[in-house]
């Protein structure tokens, strides 16, 4: 989902060019009146006023100048940044030059070449603004992706590295041009736009995207019903691809959601341009939807007919103030107290546009008149609460209210204290853009019990912060409610509690919840123990939150290498194999097999879970593991006797020495055609470096150490008897001896492997002649060296075992193949390497970044998107978002 | 003796990065104490000036030049490293209130001297510790964005170009001077601040230096704006474009009354912060009563909580107040400059963020 909350509105209406009443009033030098329109456009929700003078009728420099000074002598509307409008640079910088704070000019482009283009930028980054960047080269303006990203891209370019302009206040107008012309040229006109935002934010750091939305209904115009549902769906899918701002008239949109649906579709279809008869599609339906809809049309006045709960939701989501008291007074009489309205059927019109609003398909200005609406209705409910109230006199306590510094919301602050005060709490409410201090010295002066925060746009978190963290200073000992859209249990737990630790701190999810909160809070009887539950659950998701962080973060792979594990080479000495190269093993006494089996993993594939031999009197599975246990049997000695399997191994030691995280084998001194095995290594955070980052090049010599090492590799397989006789059983339907000959086929596989290990530590290699290690030994692998299997979590990576196979030659001589997914057939086979080295351990490589993802996928030969898709399991990030 | 300007920028920048530099204290205040006369004001050269010129302190940069190094020279060893000049309104836009707009070129250059001068002599006698002229800009005396006619909101008393002009012609005079840094200052009005970066931008463009810039604001009231109505996170993101050395607050308040500013610019601001404050506010007869040891333990403890990289005084701070400072924050640590990910910061009376 998009975070919708920061479009960024320009109101449209200061400008000569877009507005006929505008012009008028400035021509007329009725600057009064011009001044009130700017007003307006802020009172809508407009964030950033564009102003913009070029006409031939004016001196376009002296009424920018004139009006710029007259917005500033009104702190309402010189609250907001201003965008300086206009296509000449002498009125641009004299506009600038009446500028106190940091505006946007809008624009400058590359339509003259670089130099002009350089100079500006230049000027532009003295005065200190932002600048909008139109795709408009010396060839003309960009109508095409390509083009538009193309001019972009090189406009960025030449700001960022030629100017030192901060990319961050580049805002590209990539042109939105009409669509619907009838001229097919034109229909993928608004599909280039979004293709180009998308191009522009991937490709372009940092930088902000507007543009002018009105251009893309240009064609039918006379007709505002469809005109404001081409710039609503426009935007919609628009602001998905990137766009950060418009030109908009602010209080003139429709709401997505509410455009009928045989419109929005056809729309849609344009906008898109999803379909070659699109316009005509629009066309045939367009009349019909002329002089109708829209948010200031009385025309349609279809929703006067529906019951009052629906009539309520539409004026709230439509923005429409006219019949509300009305409406109100209905609901009202209806209702068993005033105040149920207001919890019912305003509240539920309210969730309503939150949900649009969260949804992409609201935008501010809308929201904003919602919310008149809504205080117009709870006004009017206001003197029958009250009534009701009367002769009522203590409170049940006094809440402080106030939306954080730096955000306007209120509506949901307005309802919590609408619902608090019909709860009997007194609540003195400090309105909007409250100052910290402000806050801390009327709950003071006050000796309120409780203050509520409340804040819609994610800046006002860190604020509510910053309040809790002054109220801890400042020694405040009541508790703090935090609400609000952008506020959450999390965050409240996380960020704000641990900085206020004199009393409590409460997330009240919505106004259905503070009277419950505040009550209990403010209990005499329940209040501790209830502040100690939330304490309680609020630290215990904070550490629990604490904790996940520790665990994803990691280390760069050059900290993590500057960590291994740290050997003593020096005085390091290897063991030299007394059987080097490659020996192979084709007899084999399967009773010997036997005897060495683990059974745990044999009863795990039948889903028996538990120790052996333990498991065969346990209570509840012995039965059936005794059972199970005894068919075994019964089948090994068959299985012995009638010599079923032939099982074959290869193992090989080499020469070897670490380079990296890689190892490079010499199979064939005589040769020097070294070959090198690719290890990966571990990147999770490790405190203090106290345990190293492993991986398994770390047990073997490095090159540079100048001492010989070696390294070892198998492959043993059961045969490939196992799979027969298991088919056959198959297709005689014996399905449980099929599996049970499997199950052993892959003990005895196992078994071999453990087998040839202690045969390579004894006698092939011989670093440990006199070792005498039981079975259960030996299954807890108490020897010196390890067997690590490609595949398996110290080396995860199963391409490896190409390279495995190659060195051994492993298909010819034990008649083990690969599948493309290097899976081995047949599959009661093991293979893996084997590393002497006393300290060599076995460990899991866990989750690893990118950077080391891209030295491996270099050191493979491999593709970066092929090394993520053997990695898939163990990368720590998203690679379609990396990217 | 360090003669090397460049030498000394690269000394003050490592500096910065080890402790919290101090800034010295008021000029008027220390000038007061002198009592001095029209006829001393006005010296030989202007025995006969065509008007009154007792007030004009930047004057006596050029006719009782001994007190301006004496006062710099108490401030140094108190423990000033950066020493503002006598310059406060030395533009020829506020020197034309005496009708001197013509000496404004020269009452920078010789101020900046003079106080070179109180530095280098310092040096001689302290081999190796090295004190820094910090070059002031004041506000002048007319505002570019508000009108002095309340029933003309549209008319300015003042243009940006002609600030420029006047702002220019200080900074060049400082550094002419030997001002080895330059300090906007008082800003009460943020338009005439940015005519002055945007000059202080070129007249260091035209002479290829590297000169360290701090901006110095002043909030006037409780209600926490600037006198043409910016809050300081607006305030800040007007001029942040410069890459200053260090912003800051001065001037208007006391350290108790500032602190939610200062603590708001720490927050805000991704370069130095610095702030000199009033001596408290002023008592009923105008006069600032509070003593170095209050004032310095105001300000120790944002120095302890990492808040500040540079701390001084304005008015009524004396080399009393100055030394307090210095010895309180000794041993803390300077703010550590915050990094942020790059996002378009603007304003107009109050921030705007776009994320």
């Amino acid at each position: 989902m998009t975070d919708i909350s920061r479009f960024i509105n320009i109101g449209e209406r200061t400008n000569v060019a877009g507005s006929l009443k505008f012009k008028k009033l400035i021509v007329e030098e009725d600057y009064d009146a011009a001044v009130e329109i700017a007003r307006q456009q802020v009172e809508n929700g407009a964030q950033i006023i564009d102003i913009n003078m070029d006409d031939a009728m004016l001196d376009a420099e002296t009424a920018m100048v004139k009006f710029i000074n007259l917005v500033a002598a009104e702190p309402d509307i010189a609250r907001v940044p201003i965008m300086v409008d206009s296509s000449k640079w002498n009125v641009i910088e004299a506009g600038l030059k009446c500028l106190q704070g940091k505006g946007i000019v809008n624009s400058i482009s590359l339509k003259e070449g670089e130099e002009p283009f350089i100079a500006q930028a230049k000027m532009l980054r003295r005065y200190g603004a932002a600048v909008v960047v139109m795709a408009f080269d010396e060839k003309g303006q960009a109508d095409t992706v390509d083009r538009k990203f193309e001019i972009c891209k090189r406009s960025y370019d030449v700001l960022v590295e030629k100017v030192g302009f901060p990319p961050e206040d580049i805002i590209f107008d990539p042109n939105i041009f009409a669509v619907a012309t009838g001229i097919e040229e034109h229909d993928n006109y608004a599909v280039d736009f979004i293709e180009a935002c998308k191009l522009i934010k991937k490709n372009l750091p940092y930088a902000k995207i507007s543009g002018g939305v009105s251009n893309v209904s240009f064609s039918f115009r006379g007709n505002n019903p469809v005109r404001e549902a081409m710039h609503s769906v426009f935007l919609y899918h628009a602001i998905q691809a990137g766009l950060d701002m418009g030109i908009v008239n602010a209080g003139q949109l429709v709401v997505y959601e509410e455009i009928p649906e045989e419109l929005r579709e056809r729309v849609e279809d344009v906008i898109l341009n999803r379909r070659s008869d699109a316009t005509d599609r629009l066309l045939e339906v367009a009349e019909k939807y002329k002089g109708t809809g829209g948010p200031e049309k009385k025309a349609d006045l279809e929703w006067r007919k529906k019951p009052v709960n629906e009539r309520l939701a539409h004026a709230l989501i439509n923005g429409i103030a006219e019949y509300v008291e009305e409406d109100t007074e209905e609901a009202r009489q209806q209702a068993d107290k005033p105040l149920h309205v207001i919890e019912g059927p305003l509240m539920d019109g309210m969730n309503i546009v939150g949900d649009l609003f969260g949804a992409g398909k609201m935008f501010l200005p809308q929201v904003v008149k919602s919310a008149r609406v809504m205080k117009k209705a709870v006004a009017y409910l206001i003197p029958f609460i009250e009534e009701e109230k009367d002769g009522k006199h203590e409170t049940n306590g006094k809440i402080l209210l106030a939306t954080v510094k730096g955000d306007v919301h209120d509506i949901g602050k307005n309802i919590v204290g609408v619902v608090l005060q019909c709860n009997n709490f007194e609540v003195i409410d400090l309105g909007v853009m409250v100052p910290t201090q402000k806050i801390i010295e009327t709950a003071k002066a006050e000796n309120v019990d409780m203050i509520g925060l409340s804040g819609l746009i994610t800046p006002s978190l860190e604020e509510m912060t910053y309040v809790a963290a002054e109220m801890e200073r400042q020694e405040l000992d009541i508790p703090l409610l935090i609400g609000g859209a952008t506020t959450s249990k999390v965050h409240t737990a996380v960020k704000i509690a641990p900085n206020y630790l004199k009393s409590s701190v409460v997330y009240v999810i919505d106004a259905s919840r503070a009277v419950g909160v505040a009550s209990n809070l403010l209990s005499k009887t329940n209040g501790e123990r209830f502040a100690e539950e939330i304490r309680n659950e609020y630290v215990a998701m904070a550490e629990k939150h604490a904790a996940q962080q520790l665990q994803k973060k990691r280390f760069s792979i050059v900290d993590a290498r500057a960590n291994k594990v740290q050997l003593d080479w020096e005085n390091f000495e290897a063991p030299v194999p007394l059987k080097p190269g490659i020996t192979l093993f084709e007899e084999f006494d399967l009773e010997e097999l036997v005897s060495r089996f683990d059974w745990k993993p044999f009863f795990e594939t039948w889903e028996l879970h538990g120790r052996f031999p333990d498991i065969l009197k346990d209570e509840k599975v012995g039965e059936t593991a005794r059972s199970l246990y005894a068919d075994a049997q019964e089948m090994l000695k068959k299985i012995v006797a009638e010599k079923w399997f032939k099982p074959k191994a290869v193992v090989g030691l080499w020469p070897a020495n670490s380079v990296g995280d890689d190892i490079e084998v010499t199979p064939a001194p005589e040769k020097n055609e070294p070959v090198m095995l690719h290890t990966l290594r571990q990147q999770m955070y490790r405190e203090n470096n106290k345990r190293p980052n492993r991986a398994l090049a770390d047990y073997i010599a490095p090159k540079d150490s100048g001492k010989t090492d070696y390294i070892g590799a198998f492959v043993v397989t059961a045969g490939p008897e196992v799979e027969e006789i298991s088919g056959k059983l198959e297709a005689e339907h014996d399905d449980y001896n099929a599996i049970l000959v499997k199950a052993l086929g892959d003990r005895f596989a196992e078994a071999f492997a453990e087998h040839m290990h202690e045969k390579v530590r004894k006698e092939l290699w011989g670093y440990a002649p006199d070792e005498a290690l039981g079975n259960d030994d030996l299954i807890a692998e108490k020897y010196r060296g390890i067997r690590p299997a490609p595949g398996y979590p110290a080396c995860p990576e199963h391409t490896e075992k190409g390279i495995l196979w190659d060195l051994l030659d492993a298909e010819k001589n034990v008649g083990v193949s690969l599948t493309e997914s290097y899976a081995m057939t047949p599959t009661s086979s093991v293979s893996g390497f084997y590393f002497a080295n006393p300290d060599a351990k076995y460990f899991g490589l866990g989750k690893i970044e990118r950077d080391q993802v891209e030295s491996y996928a270099d050191r493979k030969g491999m593709t970066l998107a092929e090394a993520e898709r053997w990695l898939a399991p163990n990368l720590n990030y998203d690679p379609r978002q990396a990217r | 003796m360090m003669n090397d300007r460049k030498e000394r920028i690269a000394l003050l920048r490592k500096r910065a990065e080890e402790k919290i530099l101090i800034l010295d204290g008021a000029m008027g205040t220390m000038i007061q104490k002198h009592s001095l006369s029209e006829e001393d004001y006005r010296g030989e050269r202007f025995a006969d000036w065509k008007q009154d010129v007792k007030g004009n302190n930047d004057l006596l940069s050029l006719t009782q030049p001994d007190i301006i190094k004496d006062i710099h020279l108490q401030y140094i060893a108190a423990g000033a490293d950066l020493n503002g000049t006598n310059t406060f309104s030395a533009t020829t836009i506020a020197q034309a209130d005496y009708g001197m707009e013509d000496l404004a070129y020269e009452i920078n250059y010789e101020s900046a001297k003079i106080a070179r001068a109180a530095c280098d002599e310092w040096e001689a006698s302290h081999p190796g510790d090295v004190r820094f002229v910090n070059g002031a800009i004041g506000p002048t005396n007319r505002t570019a964005s508000i009108s002095p006619d309340v029933n003309n909101p549209g008319f300015r008393a003042i243009t940006f170009d002609q600030l420029k002009e006047a702002y220019k012609e200080a900074a060049k005079g400082l550094l002419d001077g030997g001002a080895d840094t330059l300090l906007v200052e008082t800003i009460f009005d943020t338009l005439n601040a940015k005519a002055a970066l945007f000059a202080i931008d070129e007249v260091v463009e035209e002479r290829g230096e590297d000169v360290p810039v701090m901006i110095s604001g002043t909030i006037t009231d409780a209600s926490g704006r600037t006198l043409s109505g910016q809050t300081t996170e607006a305030f800040y993101n007007s001029v942040r474009h410069t890459k200053p050395f260090s912003i800051g607050l001065n001037c208007a308040l006391g350290a108790e009354q500032l602190r939610p500013y200062v603590q708001e610019l720490s927050r805000i601001a991704e370069c130095r912060v610095s702030v000199y404050p009033n001596a408290g506010l002023p008592n009923e007869f105008g006069e600032y009563d509070q003593s170095d040891s209050e004032m310095a333990e105001l300000v120790k403890e944002w120095a302890e909580t990492g808040m500040v990289n540079l701390l001084g005084g304005c008015c009524g701070t004396t080399p009393p107040h100055i030394k307090a400072i210095t010895d309180a924050v000794a041993d803390a640590k300077p703010r550590i400059v915050p990094k942020f990910e790059p996002r378009m910061r603007l304003s107009g009376l109050e921030p705007f963020d776009a994320a």
